[in-house]
């Protein structure tokens, strides 16, 4: 899919292939990548996170007002991290230990996040960053930019925590096999609990990048970004029912969206008829998925 | 203890869970209009109750559709960007021919192809419910945006605003409208072979489709009754703000669901009445108009709305594990 993606935009639009436009595609998904690889991880426990763009904003605009009123960009991104961590352990409670659906727990999370941050901003963007913030964004180390670098850094973690750990093997489980866990005594709720924290704190450090990225912060910033999230995994072959995850698959589906958005910003396409393109997107790959579940 | 004994257990015991369920979100109602009566001076005026009729008519219309969908344990997330779509393409249709009725036929219409490409993908897809409408939720929204292009279409004949601020006998038409789909949600889930047959596909769908329910098709006909009854909502939307842009039906999906949850419907299928989605409806509507009366500013509506949501599934879950 990715490869005829590819193939399309490269031949219809003379900017693509160029090699500033592909290093601008990567380093533009790599927000969309720290949202992704968690909620890989939750839909593998047979979960979901509505409410991770919502998140991302509320964190967003809380790094903001933080670095603007105190300075400090450590403060302001552990402020950040908090939020995340809050949001997370709040969803995971929810979800582990009330017995609540995942996606309703989360879109009544994502109802809570999206009015703090309306609330907190009273619908105005938060300005004022340092270039310290800004810097993380557009910066470069050993002439790699730094998104592309933290990025690279979020997938290995992800990609460790996942096949080599004893956490990973227990959300394979988890969606494969939750009996079995029950079995082997493992405790399920905090399990749980612990891949919704994971979750929140990805939203995190998300954050810090979608700020320095817009030397801002905005109410509806990241509104939506857990459709591009859900979208990324749903063309990278992550199964929504049987809790069979392929990380590897997540990072490609996030390059596709990448590149299917950049494709079609570049034909001049708005960002409406956008947003349409990426739910046909998940549509199809969803309907891929289901006739290969059905063989 | 064999099926048949069980079943008739259940439904007593359902029965009277229903009286108490209800009894409960009546008296919650009345808390909150006791609670409002004395912090506003507004709120007991006839114009600001009338006002809440209306609202809660427009939520009801939009939540009692979903009410089916939920009780099948389906889920319907595309029911405000529905009425987005549905309102633009039947503004245009009025502005356009200037026919008040082939716009009602286009909205309706509109919602109701909606409601069955939802449907056909939940079926014959096999996606699971929240994710095929969270996907059409966002594609509606594209397409919406996309064709209104940030445009307002506004001013339609007077004969087509009747229908959502015109009054009969001093009641607003739109409350007329609730209480005929009222009626009809009422008598279809509950006396028809078609209303129980939701309800058995909700509490146990292997058993139903066991049992000669034609499992796909009532799901597509729910779908498509949800998405139509969006489609209904719109174009009372329509005529009573008289304008359509493009985010017109964003901020009704959470209130609706929370109004069906308040009312009692369980997220877990099999469970719930049209006429307790009516009291949700009334309680969401409240609470909100209440926020208003107290000039708490409408960046708080999202947030108290998702904690409504919360609260209600989580004394649904309870009572469900109570009642196991």
């Amino acid at each position: 899919m990715l490869v005829v993606l590819c193939a399309v935009f490269g031949t219809t639009s003379p900017g693509f292939a160029t090699s500033a436009n592909i290093a601008n595609i990567l380093t533009q998904s790599t927000i969309l990548l720290l949202l992704a690889l968690p909620m890989t991880v939750i839909i593998m426990t047979e979960g979901l996170d509505l409410s991770i763009g919502a998140v991302l904003t509320f964190a967003s605009i809380v790094l903001a007002i933080t670095v603007v009123t105190t300075g400090s960009p450590m403060l302001a991104f552990l402020a950040a991290l908090a939020v995340g961590l809050c949001f997370g352990l709040g969803n995971g409670v929810l979800i582990a230990a009330f017995d609540i659906p995942p996606f309703i727990t989360t879109l009544g999370t994502l109802g809570i996040a999206q009015g703090l941050s309306l609330v907190v901003t009273d619908g105005q963007s938060v300005v004022g960053i340092p270039r310290s913030i800004e810097n993380i964004y557009s910066g470069t180390a050993a002439g790699i930019p730094l998104p592309i670098i933290i990025a690279a850094l979020a997938y290995s973690v992800t990609h460790a925590l996942l096949y080599h750990t004893r956490f990973g093997t227990y959300v394979f489980a988890l969606g494969g096999n939750r009996e079995a866990l029950k079995v082997a005594g493992i405790s399920v709720r905090g399990m749980l609990i612990r891949v919704y924290v994971f979750g929140g704190l990805m939203a995190g450090f998300a954050a810090l990048l979608m700020t320095a990225r817009l030397n801002s912060a905005h109410p509806t910033a990241g509104i939506g970004m857990e459709f591009d999230a859900i979208a990324s995994i749903a063309v990278g072959g992550t199964s929504f029912e049987r809790g069979n995850g392929w990380l590897l698959g997540t990072l490609l589906g996030v390059i596709a969206v990448g590149v299917l958005r950049n494709g079609l910003n570049l034909l001049a396409v708005p960002s409406s008829a956008q947003v349409a393109c990426i739910g046909a997107l998940v549509i199809i790959a969803l309907f891929i998925d289901g006739l290969r579940a059905e063989r | 203890m064999n099926t048949a004994t069980a079943k008739v257990v259940r439904s007593r015991l359902a029965l009277s869970r229903d009286v108490m369920q209800a009894f409960y979100r009546l008296l919650a109602v009345v808390l909150l209009c006791a609670m409002l009566a004395t912090l506003s001076d507004v709120f007991l005026t006839a114009n600001n109750i009338l006002n809440v009729l209306r609202q809660t008519a427009l939520l009801f219309l939009m939540a009692s559709g979903l009410t089916l969908v939920i009780l099948t344990a389906g889920l319907d997330l595309s029911v405000g960007a529905n009425v987005g779509l549905s309102a633009c393409l039947a503004a245009s249709v009025i502005k356009v021919t200037g026919s008040a009725s082939l716009g009602m036929a286009t909205g309706i219409g509109c919602g109701a192809m909606i409601g069955l490409a939802n449907g056909v993908l939940v079926t014959a897809l096999r996606i699971p419910s929240f994710i095929a409408t969270y996907g059409m939720m966002w594609m509606l929204t594209g397409v919406t945006y996309y064709y209104m292009a940030g445009e307002t279409i506004h001013g339609f004949p007077p004969a087509f605003r009747q229908l959502g601020s015109g009054y009969l006998l001093g009641v607003p038409m739109p409350v007329y409208v609730m209480v005929l789909f009222l009626l009809i949600g009422a008598l279809f889930a509950q006396r028809t072979i078609w209303g129980q047959q939701i309800y058995a596909i909700g509490a146990n769908p292997v058993a139903a489709r066991l049992s000669g329910v034609p499992v796909e098709r009532r799901l597509v006909l729910v779908y498509t009754v949800s998405g139509a009854m969006a489609g209904l909502a719109s174009l009372i939307i329509l005529a009573r703000i008289n304008s359509a842009q493009g985010d017109i039906g964003e901020e009704l999906t959470l209130p609706a669901i929370a109004a069906i949850l308040v009312g009692g419907t369980s997220l877990f299928g099999g469970f719930g009445t049209v006429a307790g989605t009516l009291i949700g409806a009334l309680f969401l509507t409240l609470v909100l108009n209440g926020m208003n009366l107290l000039q708490i500013n409408s960046s708080w509506q999202p947030l108290v709305t998702g904690l409504i949501i919360l609260l209600a599934v989580w004394i649904d879950t309870r009572t469900r594990r109570i009642g196991e």
